[in-house]
């Protein structure tokens, strides 16, 4: 089995990319400064904190939330997020009786502007073959045990549209701003791998 | 297409390996091959649907044996190959010249 923790590529891969950006800047294809550009804004700039905002505002103003719900797309870009991966967002809500997962079986499909780029768990053969039939157990893995009475339900994104999860606002959280509940919304909450638990 | 992406439901394909403060990125080059498929995709050399369907057609054997940037990599050489940007002979001879260049 292979492992889907990168560490060590083989030489070949290494190589082969290098060749690809050395052949496709010739061509004037690409500019490498851009490249450096675009990898700087993924690694450092698009995250799960635009994810976190998107919940403490929902939380925050149920006005918000009703338009989250009811058009993703629309609501996330009035915080100022959008772009690739991101074209057709759809939030599903969780409640104290349904609980939410995202996976995508086919493919690693992932909500790039809320949340950034996936973890590698999320791309995995593991994660990508067992969300969908047994939720429960994959939830056991990330160390969270639901009341058997809480229904699942397992979100498989398709080509175009991309999940988030609403998480549930933890008791005893009313009083926090935006910012304080933002700090307490962990990507996995998002996914639907975790929930959110009070500080 | 069906195949070996089309994991929903597969079973054996053991535990989840959950890494504490993962990096977006684990190497260099994944970070040079995000960059490629971006710049490309932005420039209008192909879509996504094209791209994935690139991916899917690598061969199971090879998708399993190999990591997400890995499976980019393929469908970004499939892409450049038949929208006749690159030729294999052109990537092949710059990969040997990087390789005589660097060791």
């Amino acid at each position: 089995m292979a492992s889907y923790k990168h560490t060590a590529a083989l030489p070949d891969t290494v190589l082969r990319v290098k060749a690809l950006e050395s052949l496709l800047t010739e061509k004037g294809l690409i500019d490498p400064a851009a490249l450096d550009e675009l990898i700087d804004t993924y690694e450092n700039r698009i995250g799960p904190r635009n994810g976190a905002q998107v919940v403490a505002r929902a939380w925050a103003d149920p006005e918000y939330k009703k338009r989250l719900l009811d058009d993703g797309t629309s609501a996330i870009l009035e915080l100022g997020f959008s772009g690739v991966q991101g074209e057709d967002m759809v939030i599903v809500e969780n409640t104290p009786s349904v609980h939410n997962m995202i996976v995508c079986t086919l493919c690693s499909c992932y909500p790039w502007p809320v949340l950034g780029l996936p973890p590698v768990w999320f791309k995995s053969a593991p994660y990508r073959s067992r969300a969908v039939i047994d939720p429960r157990g994959v939830l056991k893995e990330f160390g969270v045990e639901l009341d058997p009475d809480i229904e699942i339900r397992v979100w498989d994104s398709t080509a175009e549209t991309r999940y988030m999860v609403l998480p549930l606002q933890p008791e005893g959280t009313d009083g926090m701003s935006e910012d304080e509940l933002a700090d307490i919304v962990q990507r996995d909450s998002m996914i639907g791998t975790a929930v959110v638990t009070a500080p | 297409m069906n195949g070996v992406h089309d994991m929903g439901g597969m079973q054996g394909m053991g535990a989840i390996d959950i890494e504490p403060n993962e990096p977006s990125f684990h190497d260099d080059w994944e970070q040079r091959m995000f960059g490629l498929f971006l710049s490309m995709f932005a420039g209008g050399h192909y879509n996504i649907d094209e791209f994935r369907h690139g991916i899917e057609r690598m061969g199971g054997p090879n998708y399993m044996a190999t990591t997400y940037y890995e499976h980019w990599v393929s469908g970004m050489q499939t892409m450049l190959i038949e929208k006749g940007i690159l030729t294999a002979e052109e990537i092949n001879g710059r990969m040997s010249e990087l390789a005589g260049g660097n060791s």
